[in-house]
């Protein structure tokens, strides 16, 4: 081997994607997607919910100071955190599901990089053109034109950027107050960092990065190979079809030449920059342009649609020997697909149990072990426990407390005379209680006894429990 | 791909491993500028900020940034805020805290920082005391339990020669080793554990009877329930301790024992005496390392609300 060759460079300077514009029933999923997921971001923390007047009425609200995530009808404290984790699970399973049924069409139609980039490239062809033009304002020198031109996409990118960042400090606090609070500039300071940071984030993924997000810094790509075999339903082009390609000629068909006219189309409208005809690429976010380019060129020049189009790998051998593909049924349905979706279902039915048999009250009992135990002047026993109440309701309401019956214990609230605790709205109640044991009692001379707090709602049925330890005096 | 570099001749750094050369290319132009900017920034912030080391101290700095400082500022922003409860507490009727919720809950968490730095070395970190120190969590109070009693022991201490006109008479166990004999003490023990509950021998108990008679009812009381403050009288403030609670000699008849209830404890302290001094924490006696009247105040009904405070 020669030492005089000189190596491929590994750094490749990016080279510009100008996506023309493209009209098709996919280009027309993806409008009708952009809008349904912009409109829930932008607007889903403007719906109020009526929670009584000492809870924010907020629909979704991530209250981060008061530990309190909520949800229209749900309220989730810290303690119940399993449900955010059980719903990321169950967003990771889905998207092992829908990336191995349909390869990534998360990332062609969902995925916020995608959605914004189009949002983007739509502001950025309204003021600068389509293709060819912003081609020639790309090659052109700076001039007042161009100055202008550039600084009027900027402006309308800094803006969507602005709603962006906007829009996500809305669910942390009540919005119509801070929004109020921003145009006054009396807001925390935090509120105008977080605007500021994902105003940037969002112009410069937007706007600058674009697909190389997708290509470089998503890890997705790189782990979807796994999600995908044979039957997977993703974009290809039908090379038996298309090949030999070659401009059209005026003759009739000669037999020879394929349907593919080199006319460029999919690759112009590919939003990231690639030639869908080489096959697969890690690159393909399969979101369906090429073949809304290619089939509109099919119509024009009298040839059946889908030369590009989704389809499964195993279906090729099939369609080169002239078959029918299999069904999209078929392919969709296999045992990784169902695996999934009984693995999403299960998750999902746990969580929906879990919300419906979770109650509203709920006791924590910490023993105070410093000391393990107080004798009294008469003898008696006495354990100290912290006693935590949580009232998940709107308003205050009055707890009671008590024991199991046969735990034969006395049991004391300090600062009340009985043992009824109010507790606020939506907090937790800290109390210290005095359990004791009669000098003569078994319980006083054992070393451990087990016995139940239980914590009952006085204005309804609401039970709660908490298992603790007695400990005795043994010598 | 770029092949922009492919033209030009780079040299290697002229080591070869098995036909392997590197390339001597220059470090990236991005990577030394930012290598500089650090040299630059590392300058400035040695002038700004305290940094080279002298022999007593550290330059201060141009920012004159000081952490110190700033903990100092943190601290009076705190003690600012804290101000007016602390003025409150000051001049409280203590027994008023336990009604008033907030100075409740401010007064019994200060209580709780001042008694974990000041009175837990004696008592312990949960206030359960030790022999010899009084446990505080049960009801058992040689020198009374309500809030404005233990107040006032906190501030004059027990038995300490500072304050010796309040509460220094009281309670001093005295040593029974020349005034009694060894057959006397056995039999005195044996009467109190008896009278306590306990296992003893019914003989020797009956004659410790008359020795108990004879020697320890002008403290502890003929029923041995300690009724010493029925046959004292203290000038005021001293009233504090209402008629029929004890004020020093303990109760020899319950289940609570500061020095130890078996025989051999009980033996101790007839034949040695006890007298445990408790520091005055008040700034009468203490001077400046003492404890202001709010602390006092605060730390007294932290203590009342153990679980023991009458």
């Amino acid at each position: 081997m020669s030492t005089q060759q000189k190596p491929d460079q590994l750094y490749a300077s990016r080279e510009p994607v100008f996506p023309r514009r493209v009209k098709g029933k996919f280009r027309n999923l993806k409008w009708v997607i952009m809008i349904v997921t912009l409109g829930i971001y932008y607007l889903a923390p403007w719906i109020r919910w009526d929670r009584g007047p000492e809870l924010p009425g907020q629909a979704i609200l991530v209250d981060l100071a008061n530990r309190r995530f909520f949800f229209f009808w749900i309220e989730i404290w810290p303690h119940e955190f399993y449900f955010i984790a059980g719903l990321l699970i169950m967003a990771g399973l889905g998207l092992f599901l829908f990336t191995s049924a349909m390869g990534r069409v998360w990332c062609g139609y969902t995925c916020p990089q995608t959605v914004w980039t189009d949002l983007f490239i739509l502001v950025e062809r309204w003021i600068e053109g389509d293709r060819n033009a912003r081609v020639r304002l790309w090659n052109a020198k700076w001039d007042l034109r161009k100055l202008r031109l550039r600084l009027t996409k900027w402006a309308a990118w800094a803006l969507i950027g602005l709603a962006t960042g906007g829009a996500w400090v809305f669910y942390f606090t009540d919005a119509p107050t801070l929004l109020v609070n921003l145009v006054h500039g009396t807001a925390h300071p935090i509120a105008y960092t977080t605007v500021f940071v994902l105003t940037a984030t969002t112009f410069f993924f937007g706007g600058i990065a674009r697909e190389q997000v997708c290509i470089y810094a998503c890890p997705w790509p790189r782990i979807q190979a796994a999600m995908m075999d044979e039957d997977t339903i993703t974009i290809g082009y039908r090379s038996w079809r298309g090949e030999p390609r070659g401009k059209m000629k005026k003759q009739a068909d000669d037999g020879v030449q394929g349907d593919c006219i080199d006319c460029m189309a999919c690759v112009n409208v590919c939003p990231m920059g690639i030639d869908i005809r080489n096959g697969q690429q890690m690159e393909c976010i399969t979101c369906g342009l090429c073949i809304d380019a290619c089939d509109d060129v099919m119509a024009k020049i009298g040839k059946p649609r889908g030369l590009i189009d989704y389809l499964a790998l195993k279906d090729e051998a099939l369609e080169r020997e002239g078959k029918p593909p299999a069904s999209v049924i078929k392919h969709i349905l296999r045992p990784r697909t169902i695996l999934y979706t009984a693995l999403w279902t299960l998750v999902g039915m746990g969580l929906v149990f879990a919300l419906f048999i979770r109650p509203d009250i709920d006791i924590g009992v910490t023993p105070v072990r410093n000391p393990t135990f107080v004798v009294k002047s008469d003898g008696t026993i006495r354990n100290v426990y912290d006693i935590r109440l949580r009232n998940k309701h709107g308003e205050a309401r009055p707890f009671g407390l008590a024991l199991n019956q046969d735990a034969g214990f006395a049991l004391d609230v300090e600062g009340t005379d009985g043992t009824v605790v109010m507790v606020p709205a939506d907090e937790m109640a800290i109390i210290r209680v005095y359990v004791d044991a009669a000098p003569d009692s078994e319980a006083a001379h054992e070393e451990r006894t087990e016995f139940t707090f239980w914590v009952t709602d006085l204005t309804g049925t609401e039970r709660a429990f908490a298992e603790t330890i007695f400990n005795g005096r043994t010598n | 791909m770029s092949t922009r570099n492919d033209k030009q001749d780079v040299e290697t750094t002229g080591h070869s491993w098995d036909g392997i050369e590197e390339f001597n290319n220059p470090l990236p132009r991005w990577w030394v500028w930012i290598f500089y900017a650090t040299i630059v920034w590392g300058i400035w912030y040695t002038i700004a900020y305290p940094a080279w080391p002298g022999l007593k101290e550290a330059t201060a700095g141009y920012l004159g940034f000081s952490t110190r400082e700033r903990v100092a500022n943190e601290i009076a922003t705190v003690d600012a805020a804290n101000a007016e409860m602390v003025a409150a507490l000051e001049s409280v009727d203590l027994t008023t805290i336990a009604d008033n919720a907030d100075m409740n809950s401010f007064a019994t968490k200060m209580g709780a920082a001042v008694f974990k730095s000041n009175c837990s070395q004696c008592h312990g970190s949960g206030a359960a005391g030790a022999v010899g120190y009084p446990n505080l969590l049960d009801d058992d109070w040689l020198w009374g339990g309500r809030i404005e009693e233990i107040a006032f022991t906190v501030t004059h201490g027990i038995r300490n020669e500072q304050s010796m006109s309040t509460r220094g008479y009281g309670g001093v166990m005295p040593a029974f080793a020349d005034s009694l004999s060894h057959e006397d003490i056995d039999s005195v023990v044996n009467y109190v554990l008896q009278i306590s509950g306990q296992e003893a021998d019914a003989a020797l108990a009956t004659a410790g009877e008359t020795v108990f008679l004879d020697n320890c009812v002008a403290c502890h009381g003929e029923d041995a329930k300690g009724s010493l403050a029925t046959t004292r009288s203290f000038e005021d403030p001293a009233d504090l301790i209402a008629d029929g609670e004890m004020l020093g000699a303990p109760n020899l008849t319950d289940a609570i024992w500061l020095y130890g209830g078996s025989a051999d404890a009980l033996t101790a302290t007839i034949t040695n005496g006890r007298g445990n001094v408790m520091p005055a924490w008040s700034e009468e006696f203490r001077g400046t390392s003492g404890l202001t009247q709010a602390e006092i105040n605060a730390v007294a009904a932290y203590v009342h609300q153990l679980g023991g405070g009458q």
